[in-house]
């Protein structure tokens, strides 16, 4: 628990941060702090990817961000009650939702109950996986991995397109603009 | 006695928040993300060892590899203000 309090802190500190490399560093530390959380709710392999994606990818990207943009984030135009109202509704709505959930580790929770028995027993037999894991994801749910490597691969074809894209048009433009670019 | 290691890596962790926050310049920021990527690797081991399940320690190598990856780019970034800075290109430039 004390992790989350200090995970609560860092957040408020980016939200507060008007430095943006300082954002990209309190971001680098919240996605530390959140893959500790995961270990100690004996969920490592998510906390593994929160560690790479969070803490090793998005710090490069938002590096590159910043270098297309710049240091400082701009002043707040105005209060604004509205989104404010906004998300503090899902945000009960989402406690309100928890509420019913099953206690945290029971064993007879819904998803223990329904389809997990006949993966732990059968799928070695079945698919010959010796990793349970890899048996649920590559082979009960293969339709549904397909599709989140399709949805990937475009995702990841549409940001390399727009970015050749920009690339090609700052060119004739000579050196101006790429200084402009570099503030 | 992992329980007593584990209160002070927390206690440590606070005060490496408390530095990242606060920090003045930058570079106390870099020093205080990376000590809280350091670390979480020690809790990731400390805790392993705490519930009798150490085989998680090969996560902490992913995680200190990480760490190298963010802080260099971050100091590259803050040195060159630019990711993608090859040294060899910039001096044949100049």
């Amino acid at each position: 628990m004390a992790l989350m309090t200090l995970l609560a802190i860092t957040t408020i500190a980016i939200v507060r941060q008007r430095n943006l490399f300082g954002v990209v560093i309190l971001a680098g530390i919240y996605s530390f702090l959140m893959a500790s959380v995961l270990i100690v709710l004996d969920a490592v392999d998510v906390a593994m990817t929160e560690a790479s994606v969070g803490a090793g990818i998005s710090t490069v990207v938002l590096l590159g961000t910043l270098h297309l943009t710049g240091g400082l984030e701009l002043e707040r135009p105005r209060r604004a009650l509205l989104p404010l109202f906004s998300v503090a509704t899902v945000a009960a709505v989402l406690v309100w939702g928890t509420l019913s959930l099953p206690p945290f580790g029971t064993a007879d929770a819904p998803i223990h109950k329904h389809v997990a028995p006949r993966y732990l027993e059968k799928s070695v037999e079945e698919t010959n996986v010796p990793n349970v894991v890899t048996a649920v994801l590559a082979d009960y749910r293969g339709y549904d991995t397909l599709g989140e490597t399709a949805v990937i691969f475009t995702a990841g074809i549409g940001v390399m397109l727009l970015l050749r894209r920009g690339r090609g048009r700052r060119k004739p433009d000579g050196a101006a603009d790429d200084t402009g670019a570099a503030k | 006695m992992f329980a007593v290691a584990a209160v002070a890596i927390l206690a440590s962790l606070a005060l490496a928040i408390a530095r990242a926050i606060a920090g003045p310049t930058l570079f106390d920021r870099v020093l205080a993300g990376n000590t809280v990527g350091t670390l979480a690797i020690l809790l990731l081991a400390v805790f392993g060892f705490l519930t009798g399940r150490p085989e998680f320690l090969d996560l902490g190598l992913t995680y200190g590899l990480l760490n190298l990856i963010g802080t260099l780019a971050v100091l590259k970034f803050f040195r060159y203000g630019d990711l993608a800075h090859d040294d060899d290109a910039g001096d044949r430039a100049r």
